[in-house]
């Protein structure tokens, strides 16, 4: 097994979304049944209202159904085509209201699943030197409770006593069980969390109804969404175009009545028909799937066990310029590894490598076990059976900074240089100077020098090196051609620091970072335009979360962190900023591709409806008829079937978001416009030309 | 089409696109303020005028400051035109002795000019006194373009400041356009004009007896130094009721070529001025291509149109194209790019009849007025039209690389949108309200010179004119009606300054926004692609808005011409 083995959701050299830990189908069962229900609900045009365009469709359907009554009240023969127009113009709400209800639905079955943990738990207040039973709900942030293990805690916390094995898979669906303890970053305890082993003493700090837990049903559940800078402006263009297209429509009916006249044949439009041009004209593809788009991408981020505090984090993180990554745990492994050994002369790497293995066999640190592997995998020398020899292990202390062996009469050492050196001269052993140059070496480039002594002969040395998480390269270079420009953070001195921002592909590092540094840094960034996104843990990174344009703190850091921050990753996973910038993105880019696709469509409707108003005004129109669409009402209900089916063709899309690849802009711009723009100008033509032949041969129009 | 025609339109094409570099340096510098070779000359004359009105040459205004200055400016000169015009029976320089002009007419030749359109409702040779023509007619040809200048200038500061609230001074943009830019320009037009015959004189009308016996009362006056204002400024409005097919206007195909140079030279200029300006002249390059893509396309429309001529003649053995309302001297290939040239930039002069091209050739320059005169466009307003487009471009474009979409460093947000979509509003508005409105009425039924869809073409052609401000008119209509007057007059105030505004708060928006750095994620602005795509925006925004219209007008008169019936 080599040594290097990185987490799971690591190694994948790409930050394309995939699916997260918490995905489901998109079309799960029990959410289409209460999205079914839900788009009914949202008829309610008080709901209506807030989508402007969407409004102007129901009001579309009402106006078409008075219609419809009146038709067949009067006997009239185009009330079947009427009501078929209403039909389906009520089919363009639903469908519209079903694309965001299923967007809904994704987080309102999550939060159910949330809230089963939110069940009744009493807590063990302790108060003075007695503790007294009280309810979970009447906790107060202040409070002291004891909790053992088995029992579930009752609200989110610090401990402040005792250690913990804690299984967090209610919020973060991870169920393997994490330490929490009291004092340092990993003192922080979410409510509905259960305690398997040990006790602890935890201080509340929520209130009820602010917890953790309520935050996250809220969040999930869209309770309190608002729409989103990016949303808004959209929101005003495609209301815009709606108010042109209701006066392109509305004006042409005077134009109408003059030609009618002049001409002295035919008859104006019908209002049914204008209706459906203008419903046909506008936006809908686009002003029925916005709101699912948006909510989609918020689902999208908890699918990967990001909890994002507002839409407008996500949005914020698709326009960051520079990321900042803290080098441990982000960037590298964040344990040292045996990369080398460096033997002094007169010693084999064979023999070097054979002791520093031997004196590794007891050594449980990751540190000792890389030595075994390396000595496996370089020179093929097999871990022993040590058993049969009197071996005697010692390990590492404080005190003498040495671990090793005593086997066979050899007395193996490994340790700090100076350590070392001491033991080999105890042992009446001399020490070359050229262990000195090969140590120093070492350390000038960043990497640990792990001397090795047989007795009273120094061997030679194990190079230890931080090791950067395999991938990060190409993730490094993939964000750089996107334009995101990545800066390390270290506390390593500047050399150190250098050589892994070299070997990671970094754009930049900061060196011997104070938590005052970083906020400097990203205030400089910001001073100069660009957004930045930071991950944190510690306290110390509460500040610099708070100004980071995205904060993703962990779910493992302390409460001050996840409180500063904009996003809380559950998995605790720093890298994962990467994936969250790349799902902003991912939004935006779906919005960008249906507004295109929407407004490209119109070219064709022109080309079925129009034609179709004036057939029997000026016949010579008829050229315009370029699809050889075979009735006028046939064409114009071809288009508004069309405009019906394409939103519920794309809800898929708007839900899972348009393919993302990371590339430049440019060329991502040219992938799109010929995907969404030259496509949506093409794809109605089959489309309503199709429609059109099932309407003839079902004899509908 | 002939070899010769295309030659000459590509002549003036490589002479415009030549012609845009020099001329946009000249205009950076001039609006920067820095030293050219004209200020040892001007520039005692430029401090002098600020003394002498106050103005405090350094003192920066917010854009509202600076809006509301020029309206103050353009409502000021509006008023003291239509005096003018009220009173020009009492001023001197009237040999004829004409009467004042009727308060209707009035109001909408003083909104006309004010706004840059110089729709004519009238004949100016048998209305307006040389006096009227010289101080409230030509003055405006100078002021109205001045002022699309500046509010060109502060729509492209925009862009190009960041964190400041300030866009300049809107009296120092004025004087400037105006002093260095066309007083010299249009005195040197003016002087190549006079070489090829384009009289310039205060004398009574000529009466001659011609070779028939009869007596021909001969239009004189002070005509090129009008001309070249009027071409420069893309004003349009004529000395004379022929305006530039008049053998005094427009004499040679020479004095031709330069003033459909003379349109576009200032617009096409302004785009090397606003990359200059925002320090990426290839900015400013994209923008100057997408427009002569659209303006070519416009040629390749109507000069085949043109040449192809109307079948139904055809088949009564009329030989050649379509020379119905055409200057011999210039002939279909200078008509038909004229056509075009005129209506892509806000001027509106024209060599010959609108009203007679055929369907399809008639249909271009409305199409060119409706896009929102972005082809080269009028002067300032071309430009700052054209921007008004790239940030819708980039908007809905732009989000698809996954960002906020910036254009130069900005991003581009609600506000801008919200400003950017009103301008596309009110374009649609007034243009396709007044035309709906106006058909229905008894007293604009009774001005149309033609019935079926080419009398719809003609008072659509009138309120796309007259919203557009290009003043060039499908003459069939009779305009100089009281209804007519006063619609149309609102209709240019409308175009005008609904448009203007929206974009100035749109860029006092931008100045106060900081720059974000280019970076690979940066959608470029500056590419082939960009330039398709402002493109694709410009054409479907219009045709989406205009094709309904469109079709019940040119489109089906087209087809219906190609059936045999044409329209009385």
């Amino acid at each position: 097994m080599p040594v290097l083995t990185v987490s799971p959701s690591d190694d994948v050299a790409s930050i394309v979304p995939r699916k997260g830990s918490r995905s489901r189908p998109i079309f799960d069962p029990p959410i289409v049944k209460r999205a079914v229900t839900d788009a009914l609900v949202k008829l309610n045009p008080r709901t209506m209202m807030k989508n402007p365009v969407m409004f102007v469709v129901e009001a579309g359907a009402v106006m078409t159904t008075i219609l419809t009554v009146r038709d067949l009240a009067s006997g009239a023969g185009v009330a079947g085509f009427t009501f078929q127009i209403s039909l389906w113009l009520w089919f363009t709400v639903l469908f519209a209201n079903f694309a965001e209800a299923m967007a809904e639905g994704r987080g309102k079955a999550q939060a159910d699943t949330l809230r089963k943990t939110k069940t009744e738990t009493s807590a063990r207040r302790v108060n003075g030197g007695r503790t007294e039973m009280v309810a979970a709900a009447l906790l107060r942030s202040g409070d002291t409770v004891m909790v053992q293990a088995g029992e579930t805690i009752p609200g989110d916390g610090d401990v402040i006593e005792g250690i913990a094995s804690v299984d967090e898979s209610a919020i973060t669906g991870e169920s393997a069980p994490v330490i929490r303890e009291s004092g340092g970053d990993r003192s922080a305890v979410t409510g509905g969390t259960k305690v398997l082993s040990d006790w602890i003493k935890v201080r509340i700090t929520s209130n009820p109804g602010e917890t953790f837990l309520d935050r996250m049903i809220a969040l999930v559940e869209g309770a309190q969404r608002q729409k989103t800078p990016n949303e808004i402006a959209l929101n005003i263009v495609i209301a815009g175009l709606t108010l042109v297209f209701l006066l392109a429509v509305v004006t042409l009916q005077p134009l109408a009545i003059y030609s009618v006249a002049s001409s002295g044949t035919g008859t104006a439009p019908t209002v049914t028909v204008l209706i459906s041009l203008l419903v046909c004209l506008i936006p809908t593809t686009i002003g029925g799937l916005l709101s699912a788009i948006g909510i989609a991408g918020m689902d999208r981020v908890m699918q990967h066990n990001v909890l994002a505090m507002s839409g407008k984090a996500v949005e914020a993180a698709g326009d960051v310029n520079t990321l900042l990554l803290d080098k441990t745990g982000t960037i590298t492994l964040g344990d040292r590894q045996a990369v080398e050994f460096l033997p002094l002369e007169g010693v084999s790497e064979q023999d070097l490598a054979d002791a520093a293995q031997l004196s590794s066999l007891a050594d449980e640190t990751p540190e000792g076990r890389s030595i075994v592997v390396l000595a496996k995998q370089k020179y093929n020398i097999r871990g022993r059976e040590v058993a049969e020899h009197e071996a005697h292990f010692i390990p590492f202390t404080a005190q003498t900074r040495m671990s090793g062996v005593d086997l066979d009469g050899r007395c193996i050492r490994k340790g700090a240089t100076d350590s070392v050196t001491e033991f080999v001269r105890e042992h009446g052993g001399q020490v070359p100077a050229q262990l000195t140059e090969i140590t120093d070496r070492i350390s000038r480039f960043g990497g640990t020098p792990l001397v090795v002594a047989d007795r009273d002969r120094a061997l030679g040395v194990v190079h230890l090196k931080d090791v950067v998480k395999g991938g990060m390269r190409e993730r490094f270079q993939q964000l750089r051609d996107m334009g995101i420009r990545t800066i390390m953070i270290t506390g390593d001195n500047p050399l150190t620091a250098a050589s892994i921002a070299a070997e990671a592909g970094v754009d930049d590092f900061l060196a011997q970072a104070t938590p005052k540094d970083k906020m400097d840094l990203i205030k400089k960034e910001q001073a100069g335009g660009r957004l930045v996104a930071m991950t944190g843990d510690g306290t110390n990174d509460a500040p610099a979360l708070a100004q980071a344009d995205v904060g993703l703190a962990m779910n493992t850091g302390t409460m001050a962190a996840k409180e500063a921050g904009n996003m809380v990753d559950l998995d605790s996973n720093p890298t994962k900023l990467i994936e969250v910038v790349a799902i902003g993105k991912q939004l935006l880019m779906t919005r960008g591709a249906l507004t295109t696709f929407s407004i490209a469509n119109d070219i064709a409707k022109y080309f079925a409806i129009l034609p179709a108003m004036f057939m029997a005004t000026y016949p010579a129109l008829a050229k315009l008829n370029i699809m050889g669409l075979h009735s006028a009402q046939s064409a114009v209900l071809a288009s508004v079937i069309f405009n019906a089916l394409i939103i519920i063709v794309l809800i898929p899309l708007a839900l899972r978001g348009v393919k993302y690849r990371p590339m430049s802009a440019a060329a991502l711009l040219r992938r799109n416009l010929l995907v969404y723009g030259v496509g949506g100008v093409i794809a109605p033509f089959p489309g309503i030309w199709l429609i059109d032949h099932l309407l003839g041969l079902l004899h509908l129009a | 089409m002939t070899a010769n025609g295309v030659f000459q339109i590509l002549l003036f094409t490589a002479v415009v696109l030549a012609l845009a570099k020099p001329m946009g340096a000249f205009m950076a510098k001039v609006f920067a303020g820095e030293r050219t070779w004209l200020h040892r000359v001007l520039r005692p004359v430029e401090t002098a005028i600020y003394k002498l009105c106050g103005i405090d040459e350094a003192a920066e205004q917010h854009w509202t400051r600076y809006a509301g200055s020029l309206l103050m400016f353009s409502a000021v000169s509006l008023l003291f035109t239509y005096l003018i015009l009220r009173l020009q029976q009492w001023f001197p320089l009237n040999p004829q002795g004409l009467g004042n002009v009727a308060a209707d007419l009035g109001w909408n030749t003083a909104a006309s000019f004010t706004t840059n359109t110089n729709w004519q409702a009238y004949t100016p040779e048998t209305t307006m006194s040389y006096l009227t023509q010289m101080t409230a007619l030509a003055t405006h040809n100078f002021f109205s373009a001045a002022v699309g200048m500046a509010a060109a200038i502060a729509v492209v500061r925009g862009f190009a400041r960041h964190s400041t609230k300030t866009l300049g001074n809107f009296w120092v943009d004025f004087t400037r356009s105006t002093l260095y830019v066309l007083l010299p320009l249009s005195i040197l037009a003016a002087l190549l004009l006079c070489s090829q015959g384009v009289i310039q004189n205060l004398d009574p009308y000529t009466k001659v007896t011609t070779l028939e016996g009869t007596v021909q009362t001969i239009p004189q006056g002070p005509v090129a130094s009008q001309e070249a204002i009027k071409l420069l400024g893309t004003n349009g409005g004529g000395f004379f009721n022929a305006n530039s097919a008049h053998p005094y206007e427009n004499p040679t195909p020479l004095a031709n070529f330069l003033q459909m140079v003379l349109i576009f030279l200032i617009p096409a200029g302004l785009t090397y001025t606003f990359g200059k300006t925002v320090r990426d002249t290839r900015q400013g390059w994209a923008i100057l291509a997408a427009m002569t893509i659209l303006f070519l396309a416009g040629v390749c429309v109507v000069y085949p149109a043109e040449q192809a001529g109307n079948p139904v003649l055809t088949r009564l053995g009329v030989a050649g194209g379509n020379m119905e309302g055409k200057e011999v001297r210039f002939g279909i290939a200078n008509s038909a790019l004229f056509t075009v040239v005129t209506t892509d930039a806000s001027c509106g002069a024209v060599n010959n009849a609108h009203d007679s091209l055929t369907p399809l050739g008639g249909l271009v320059p409305m199409v060119n007025i409706e896009l929102g005169e972005v082809v080269f466009g009028g002067v300032g307003s071309g430009l700052y039209g054209m921007l008004l487009f790239a940030i819708l471009a980039v908007f809905i474009a732009g989000l698809m690389v996954g960002r906020t979409p910036e254009y130069l460093g900005k991003k581009i947000e609600q506000k801008e949108v919200k400003m950017v979509m009103l301008a596309v509003l009110v374009l649609a508005v007034c243009i396709l309200g007044f035309s709906a409105v106006g058909i229905g009425q008894a007293t604009v039924a009774g001005s149309l010179g033609n019935h079926g869809p080419h009398g719809l073409s003609e008072v659509l052609y009138a309120y796309t004119s007259g919203v557009g401000n290009n003043g060039s008119a499908f003459a069939g209509l009779s305009a100089n009606t009281m209804y007519l007057n006063t619609t149309l007059g609102f209709a240019m105030l409308f175009g005008r300054f609904l448009m203007l505004i929206p974009l100035l708060a749109a860029a006092g928006s931008l100045a106060q926004k900081k720059l974000v750095p280019v970076s690979a994620g940066t959608f470029p602005t500056h590419g082939p692609m960009f330039v398709v795509l402002l493109v694709g925006v410009v054409v479907i925004v219009g045709a989406l808005t205009f094709f309904p219209a469109l079709s019940l007008g040119p489109i089906v008169e087209h087809f219906l011409m190609h059936q045999g019936r044409l329209w009385s």
